[in-house]
Parts: structure tokens; sequence; C-alpha cells
């Protein structure tokens, strides 16, 4: 009876993905407790997080990939409404307008876009799938742009970056010309200086501390000089768990969110921050298996930019706080402190997990 | 076609084992071709990614094996900590390289709450060593309240070397209390253009909201002050200079061990400028101890020669906090000393209008020669009884536009006024800078009012009546002006209509004197005047100076001709019959006086505007002010019983000159 459950529960549940971020959210959960000094409140609502997470990943992976199909459009576009009505009565908080309250709850719909966006792309390009033109991709950017336009505005860079990457992923993998990828490019590397030129000078100061952070080494270099140092003196082994200086010693900032890598970096050092990216690369690899073994095009588009924003994430975010990027407010999945992100992410993983597991129940049907 | 395939590929789906079966099913190509292209498409992501995380695993060789010793050092061994290194705050100096503001270091006192077992038994402890007044106890509890506990507040500012020594050698009995030498700003002159100078004071939670949202804030960590009013607000971002770091190594009890790198600061850019200090002492002292403001332009660059607000007050004692009282009488007084009267001070222009007027007149082809009137001495609107009354009673006789100026006749500018309609009126002289801000490089400043009827709609509901139209001929009405606005508009009639922009900053000196960058000198705005018209404007407010003129002592005994036009400002309202009587009602309900005027009256190298509150008649009250300022400006001359006193020197030990190379 009990294992007649287990069964029902576990039926589409990918188990080498559940065993991969099981063991990401356990590990993220340890880091949280030493970079916030210790703090059983913030790991057990961390874990309140993850326990929701995980139960709209399972919804979300019993959900049949059709029915996600079917409401692809109704939910961009209600997400393109919600966004306009942040843009027009959001609530404000820290300074960016995101918030949208609905009375019983606050919701934040540029989080809903990370998914909405790539659904609406895969459903637009399976629909159009034998007699792709130049114009289709005109109104698949357009599909892009305006909730990405929204999302800046707010201002979230952090959010519209993940969105931007989620429709482009999908619009590469529809196969987007490789001229229109080159012309894309060079028009970039065009306008640059152009776009350059047109800033105020204390535009361009900004940009060029987030390139060069030792030109504001106590404003806004002073996240990624502290996260350097914290990661560098790391070393190979680390400096153990809740034994890094830096990050016991208020050194770093936002050291539970966005910066949380330099923690983990500092106390597991090089051979800690590879058995991390090790861990990163198997959910990855197993996302794009999962999209290769895809059977149609929504599916397939589907399932490739989920997997491709996941990596996005990983990279951004370590890529930031390690100093290589600069810095922009993406979390680190199944690490950083925060509910939000989290949700979307396995939401992003149930849904692979749908797609994966309900390819034999459509042939039958 | 396309459902064709759709559906075949629908019916095709038999698990991932079929997929290569499913490819030589298709009869349809684009399917297997696109399934294709997809899995290359997906090769390239995963070589993409594994690219990026080579990048990644990279940085971490170079972070944590490579440079592992450097960041362990850093880390480890002891703690590292950024210093800023607060930049010399830049000079400014006058034309001849007068200093009007400089720094110096200074001893303070001061105490870190946090550190300090009981703050009040340490102050008592401190008076009996060194004096410690009662304003120096209540400027620290001001300080201290605005401030975190962990930093450091002064008690005592401006130690001599005596008490210096004295508390260095008893120091040990102080835990909390140390020596700092902090950099001081300084006005040597004083009072002495305050208004346009500005001061320093503290930098407070409004000043911190600015700057964060400038994105200047890391810039002022270390800064205690910020630039509070005039040219030291205005250019608050040149003058401060970029906060250098270093980054030190400090032990457990938090002292610096050792100086890891350093970078050093970049000091603030000096100011020059186009003010003559002279020339300024001189023009404040003329206006004795009456209130009022007078702004001088050279009208060909717009460089402001002279910028007075009176009354005055002492800049220096905003620098180090000023205390409560001080600043409650100051803040009080009925003369208003805070007030920055030639960019907020707006008054009715007066007859000083009519000019304006006039050029707007004839530029309309409206008044030309032979063009005259006979002055009834008043002005009546068709079909009413309403009598304008021209101040000569019985009126000037047979007028036309030149005499009109020089006797400043109501009756002439009333009928050219209501002729010339209000729209027309204003939206010409509006080309002179009335009814819009100067954009004078200082902060603050109010744009005055030219009345139109679409405003009065706005402000009050009301439709406009002809006779408003009547009296803003005479620059009575709803007209108001700032004395800057006043002086531009003087300038720009004197630069043929030619309008320059006006500023206070002549050139920006790289803080190593390297380079000098000159304010570009820009035209604003230009209306085409006829010369022939110009004449006849410049003919009336010459003859103003000359006898017969209402200002003819303003021009007895001068080598060079001067156009001017006098005008009187109503504070409180006369009733209709009444007779003005400055002798009979208070002073403060007196009369403005106000005079505008150019010299030399051909060859234009100086306008300017005064207005001297309740000064009564302004050829009396303000024209001599404005030939005093003249005189020094194109003869050199200096008014007997102007002592100089023009390098006050500070009246504490001045520990080091702050270096500023």
């Amino acid at each position: 009876m009990i294992s007649q459950i287990i069964e029902q529960l576990k039926k589409h549940i990918d188990s080498f993905l559940m065993g991969c971020i099981l063991f990401s959210c356990v590990v993220g959960l340890f880091v949280l407790y030493s970079a916030s000094g210790g703090s059983i409140d913030r790991v057990s609502s961390q874990l309140l997080n993850i326990l929701a997470a995980l139960t709209i990943m399972w919804i979300s992976a019993n959900t049949s990939p059709h029915y996600l199909e079917r409401i692809a459009l109704p939910l961009f576009i209600l997400g393109l409404l919600m966004l306009i009505g942040v843009a027009l009565f959001g609530e404000i908080s820290h300074g960016a307008r995101r918030w949208l309250n609905l009375g019983i709850a606050r919701i934040q719909p540029s989080e809903l876009m990370k998914i909405a966006v790539p659904m609406m792309l895969a459903l637009y390009f399976s629909k159009r799938e034998q007699s792709l033109r130049w114009l289709d991709y005109g109104v698949a950017a357009l599909l892009l742009v305006v909730p990405v336009g929204l999302i800046m505005k707010q201002p979230d860079l952090g959010t519209a970056l993940i969105v931007t990457a989620a429709g482009f992923y999908v619009l590469f993998l529809a196969g987007l010309s490789w001229k229109i990828l080159a012309g894309g490019a060079v028009s970039v590397a065009v306008m640059a200086p152009i776009f350059w030129s047109m800033l105020h000078d204390y535009q361009r100061r900004r940009i060029e501390i987030l390139f060069d952070p030792y030109q504001d080494p106590l404003g806004a270099g002073y996240h990624t000089i502290q996260a350097s140092i914290a990661l560098g003196s790391g070393g190979f082994a680390g400096k153990g768990w809740m034994d890094g200086t830096q990050s016991q010693l208020d050194f770093l900032p936002e050291r539970t969110t966005d910066f949380i890598f330099a923690v983990f970096g500092e106390e597991f050092g090089f051979l800690g921050n590879v058995l991390l990216l090790i861990l990163f690369m198997l959910l990855i690899g197993r996302g794009l298996v999962i999209s290769s073994q895809a059977q149609n095009t929504f599916t397939r588009l589907l399932a490739g930019s989920i997997t491709l924003t996941f990596f996005t994430y990983v990279f951004v975010n370590i890529g930031m706080v390690s100093g290589v990027l600069p810095v922009v407010g993406v979390p680190l999945p199944f690490v950083s402190y925060g509910g939000t992100s989290l949700v979307t992410i396995l939401l992003g993983f149930g849904i692979l997990m749908s797609i994966h597991t309900h390819k034999t129940l459509m042939s039958t049907s | 076609m396309v459902r064709r395939a759709s559906l075949s590929s629908f019916s095709s789906y038999h698990g991932a084992a079929a997929i290569i079966s499913m490819r030589l099913r298709f009869e349809v190509k684009n399917h297997s071709l696109e399934q294709h292209h997809f899995t290359l498409r997906l090769r390239v992501a995963t070589g993409l990614v594994l690219v990026c995380f080579a990048i990644l695993l990279a940085r971490f060789v170079y972070l944590q094996i490579l440079k592992y010793d450097y960041f362990h050092t850093l880390a480890e061994n002891n703690r590292v900590s950024l210093v800023p290194i607060v930049p010399n705050r830049g000079l400014i100096l006058d034309r001849n390289g007068v200093t009007l503001a400089h720094n110096f270091f200074v001893y303070t006192l001061e105490i870190t709450p946090s550190k300090a077992v009981d703050v009040e038994a340490t102050i008592n402890h401190i008076s009996q060593l060194i004096e410690v007044s009662a304003e120096d106890r209540k400027r620290f509890k001001k300080l201290r309240q605005e401030s975190h506990s962990f930093e450091s507040v002064p008690i005592r500012t401006h130690l001599n070397e005596i008490e210096a020594a004295k508390f260095a050698a008893n120091r040990y009995q102080f835990p909390g209390v140390e020596i700092r030498s902090r950099l001081f700003r300084h006005y040597p002159l004083g009072n002495l253009g305050v208004h346009m100078i500005g001061y320093i004071g503290r930098i407070n939670a409004a000043d911190v909201k600015v700057l964060e949202k400038s994105e200047d804030l890391s810039n002022y960590k270390g800064s205690d002050h910020i630039g509070k009013g005039g040219i030291e607000q205005y250019y608050e971002r040149q003058l401060h200079g970029t906060t250098g770091f270093q980054q030190v190594e400090i032990d457990a009890d938090g002292h610096a061990i050792r100086v890891l790198s350093s970078t050093p600061p970049v000091p603030g850019d000096n100011l020059v400028l186009s003010i003559d200090s002279k020339m300024q002492d001189i023009a404040e002292k003329a206006f004795e101890n009456h209130r009022g403001a007078m702004v001088a332009i050279n009208p060909k660059n717009g460089e402001i020669l002279s910028y007075v607000s009176m009354p005055t007050f002492d800049p220096n004692l905003f620098v180090d906090g000023i205390d409560g009282d001080t600043w409650k009488s100051l803040n009080q007084s009925l003369d208003r000393p805070l007030i920055n009267r030639p960019i907020r001070g707006i008054y009715p222009p007066g007859s000083t209008f009519k000019p304006f007027v006039a050029i707007a007149g004839l530029q309309e082809a409206k008044r030309l020669p032979p063009f005259s009137i006979g002055d009834p001495g008043f002005y009546t609107l068709a079909g009413s009884s309403h009598q304008y009354r021209d101040w000569k009673p019985g009126g000037h006789g047979q007028v036309d536009m030149q005499k009109a100026i020089t006797v400043s006749c109501d009756t002439f500018f009333y009928g050219l006024a209501l002729e010339l309609g209000i729209e027309k009126l204003t939206s010409f002289v509006s080309h002179f800078g009335f009814g819009k801000k100067t954009g004078v490089d200082l902060t603050g400043e109010i744009g005055g009012l030219l009345p139109t009827p679409e405003w009065k709609w706005r402000r009050w509901k009301q439709r406009w009546y002809p006779g408003e139209t009547v009296i803003v001929g005479i620059g009575q009405g709803y007209t108001l002006v700032t004395p800057m606005q006043l002086a531009q508009a003087t300038a720009v009639l004197a630069n043929n209509g030619i309008a320059m922009q006006p500023h206070l900053v002549s050139s920006i000196q790289k803080h190593n004197r390297a380079q000098t960058h000159l304010m570009p000198i820009t035209k604003l705005d230009a209306i085409s005047l006829d010369s022939s018209n110009i004449e006849i404007v410049r003919a009336g407010m010459t003859a103003v100076t000359q006898p017969g003129g209402t200002a003819a002592s303003v021009g007895a005994g001068s080598s060079y001709s001067i156009a001017a036009k006098t005008g009187t400002a109503q504070v409180v309202g006369i009733k209709q019959g009444a007779k003005y009587n400055a002798g009979s009602i208070d002073e403060r309900h007196r009369d403005h006086a106000l005079f505008i005027a150019y010299a030399p009256a051909d060859d234009p190298k100086i306008a300017l505007a005064v207005i001297v509150e309740n000064g009564g008649h302004g050829g009396s009250a303000a024209g001599p002010i404005a030939r005093k300022v003249m005189d020094y400006y194109l003869l050199g001359k200096t008014p007997v019983g102007t002592s100089q006193e023009a390098s006050k020197k500070p009246e504490v030990a001045v520990v080091e000159d702050a270096p500023h190379d």
C-alpha cells in the first residue's frame, strides 16, 4: 500500500535529477548555516522554501507537456499583463518596482516570465516549424523584447538577463540563422562605442567599475574585491566549514544571498569548487540529454532552454563572485538564500522531468 | 503540408527507441532534417557550457592556487582594512588670484563615544586640563546625535600647540579620546561675497540621499563636509576631488600595522572667479547698513564682476558646525542675512523696466520719432474714470520716447503698454531674460515672473484686465524680477540684444595647476534690434545721469558717460489720491530703490543692477553704489575711507598649510 503510494509519487520524478537536486540543497543548507553565522532561523526558513519548491516541482513533473503547451499563451499574456500592472501600480521595495500586491499575496511577475517566455517562444516555433522565415524571428524577438524591456524598467537587471537568456536559447535552438547571430554580434560591436559616447560620465564610470572593481574599492568594487580575497584565501582545500575568516568577520557583503559562493569557496577551497561545478554539470548534462530525446519541437526547445537557463544562473553567479563577470544580481541555484528563484528553478526541473517521463504515455494515449 | 507533417509527427511518437525508425519513416525530410539541426545546435550549446565552465575553473586555479599566497596574506594573517584618504578641497580664487576659500590642518580633540567609558565624565575631566566652553559642549552634543557611536566626534577644535602638548602628556588618562588633525575650510575674507562663495557644512541625511542618487556616496567615505551654498555647492563635484584609499593591515586591536597598497587621493580642482575681491569689498561697503543686492556683469562675455547680497554673515561660522544660538539669530533676523538676494530675492522692477518696454515699442514701430504726447499727469482707459497717475503731479509736458525714458514718464509708458498688448510685450522682453532663470552657476535661483493672461488664469482662475497691462508698462503689477535678472537684462541691452550666459567661474584649474580649463563663453539668446532704436534708448538712458535726468547726481563729474535708469518699487500700496511721504512711514515700509546702468554708454564694459531695500528713490539711494563700483572698474578709483583688510588671518595656530600639489 505504502510502496504503491511511493511508486505513484515517484512516477514522474527523474531519479538522477532528483538525487543531484537533493544533494545540492543539502550542501546549500550547510553553506547557508555558515554564511548566516550559525543562524538556525535562516536555515529552517530556507528549508521551508525548499519544501515548497519541491512540491511545485512535483506538481509540474506530473503535468503533461500537452497541458503546458495549452497554457503557454495564456500564461504569457497573464505574465505580460502583470508586468504592465507592476509598471503602473507596483510596490517599491529596495528602490525597485518589482512586486504586485494582489491583496492576498505579493507576487513578482518577472519571475514567472523566466518560464513563461521560453514556453511562449517554444510554442510559437512549434506552430511555425515548417515555414520558418525571417519574419518569424522578428515576431519571436518582439515576444522576447517586450517583457524584457518591462523588467529592465523595474529595474531588475539580473532577472532581465535571465529572461533574455531563456528566450534567446529558444531562438538559438530553433535554428536562428548563423548569419543573424553573426550580424547581431557585429552590430553590438559597432553600436557599443556609439552607445558609450552617449552615456553620462557617471554612467560610464559605473560600467568601468563593473569591469574593474579596483577603480572604486570603497563603493561598487568592494563586493568583488572582498569576494576575491575570500576565494583566493580559501586555497586548495579551503579553511573548513564555519572557519572562513572573511565570511565570519563580516567582510563579505550579501554573503547569504548573491555572494554566498564566496563563503563556499573560502571554506571548501578549490576542491569544493570543482566538486560543485561537477554537480552543476551533471544537472546540465542530464537536462541536455532530456532535451535531445524530447519528441516534439515544443518540448525539445523548452527543455533545452530551461537547461541552458539553469547554466546561465550558475555561470553568471559564480563568474560574478570570482570576478570574471560584472556584478549582476543573480542567485546561485540551491545555495543562495531565498524562495522565489528556488521555486522558479525547481519548476523548470519539474518541467524537464515531465517532458522526460510523459513520452511513453503520449504514444499510448 | 504543414498540417500533414505535424499530424504524422504526432502519430509517430513511440518513445526514445522509436526515434531512429521515425526518421526512416518520414516522407517529409524536413522533420529529420530539423532534428539534425537541433542536435547540432545542442552540441554547440554544450560546447559553450564546457568553455564557460573551463573559464571558471581557470579562474579558480588563478585565485586559489596561483595567487593563494597573496590572498592568504590579505585575509588570514591579519585583517585588511580599507582606509579612505580624504582629498584636499579645491581653492576658490578671485580673478587676480586672491584666495577666497582655502584649507588648513588644525588639531582637534575627539572622543569616540563607544570607546570612552563615560562620555560626560570624560569631558569634565578634559575641561580640567584644557578649556572646554559651553558652546563646545553644545556642538559636541549635536554632532554626537548625528553620528554613530563608533565615529569620533570633536569636542574641541583649533587646539593650539600648548593645549595639544598638554593633552598628549596626559593621554593615558583618557581612553577613547585622541588628538587628530583635520582639514578645515577657511574663508580668509570672512563675510565678503558669502552668498556667492557659499560655505561648507557637515554632511547631513539629505546630502547623503543626494549623493546616493548621483552615485557619489563612495567618494565621500571619510569626508565630513560638503558645499552648502553658492559656488561651494554648485561646483561640489569639481571642488571635492577623488578620495584615495589605503589597504592597511590591522591587528586584533584595530591598530594599523602596515600599509599594503595605497592610492593617493586626487585633490579637487581650483576655481577662479571673474569677481574682483577689491571691487566686491567696495560694493559691499557702499551699501553701508542697507539691505539689498547688486550684480555687475561684463555684457560682452557674461562674466559676473561683482555679486552682492546684503547683509552678509561669516561663512567660517558654519565650517565646524554652527552653534544653535548663532544659527537662530541669523535665521530669525528681520534683515534676513541668509537670503541670497541676487538670485532669490524678487522685487517689482518699477521704472527700471521702462527701457525694455521702450525698445519693445520701438521695434514694433510704435512711438518712433517724431511721435510725442502731451502729458497731463495721468492716464485713463477709454470708458473708465480711473486715473493712472504719473509720479509727477501735473505731468511732464510734451514727451517723446527719449524724454520719456530720461524723465521716467509714467503716462507715456501706460499708453505704450496698452497699445502693444500684454502678449507682445512679455514675449518681447522675455528675450532679455525676464520671467526665466538666468542659469547663473549657483543653486536655488528663482525665475521671477512675467505675467500673461494664461498665467493669471492658471494661477488665479481670473481673466486679464486691460488695466493690468497698463501698469506692467511701468514695471508694476505682477511683474517680479531678481536682481540677477535685472542685471542680465541690462547687460543684454548694453550688448545690443545679444545675451551672453552670465557666470561666476571663469576657469577651473586642475589641482597641480598643470591644466586650466576655461569656462566656455556662450551666447544664450539674441534679438535683432535696429541700431537707431538702440540709440534712442541709449540716449534716453544716458540723459538720466546728466543734468535734468532722474539721477543727475550719479553722473556728476564722471569722465565716462553712464546710461542708466532709476526705479522705485512700492512695498505698501498707496490709496488713490493719497500722497507718499517717505518720512512719515515705517522704514521697512519705504519703497525699494532700484538702479540699472551700463558704462561707458558708447562701449559698455560693465552693466549692473542695484537694489536697496526700503532705500526710497533709486537715484539717490542705489545710484551712488553703482557709481563707486563703475569708478573702480573703469578708472581704478578707490572711494575714500575704504580700508582694505583683505587678508585677515585665522585666529588660531595654523598647524600646517594644506599641501596642494
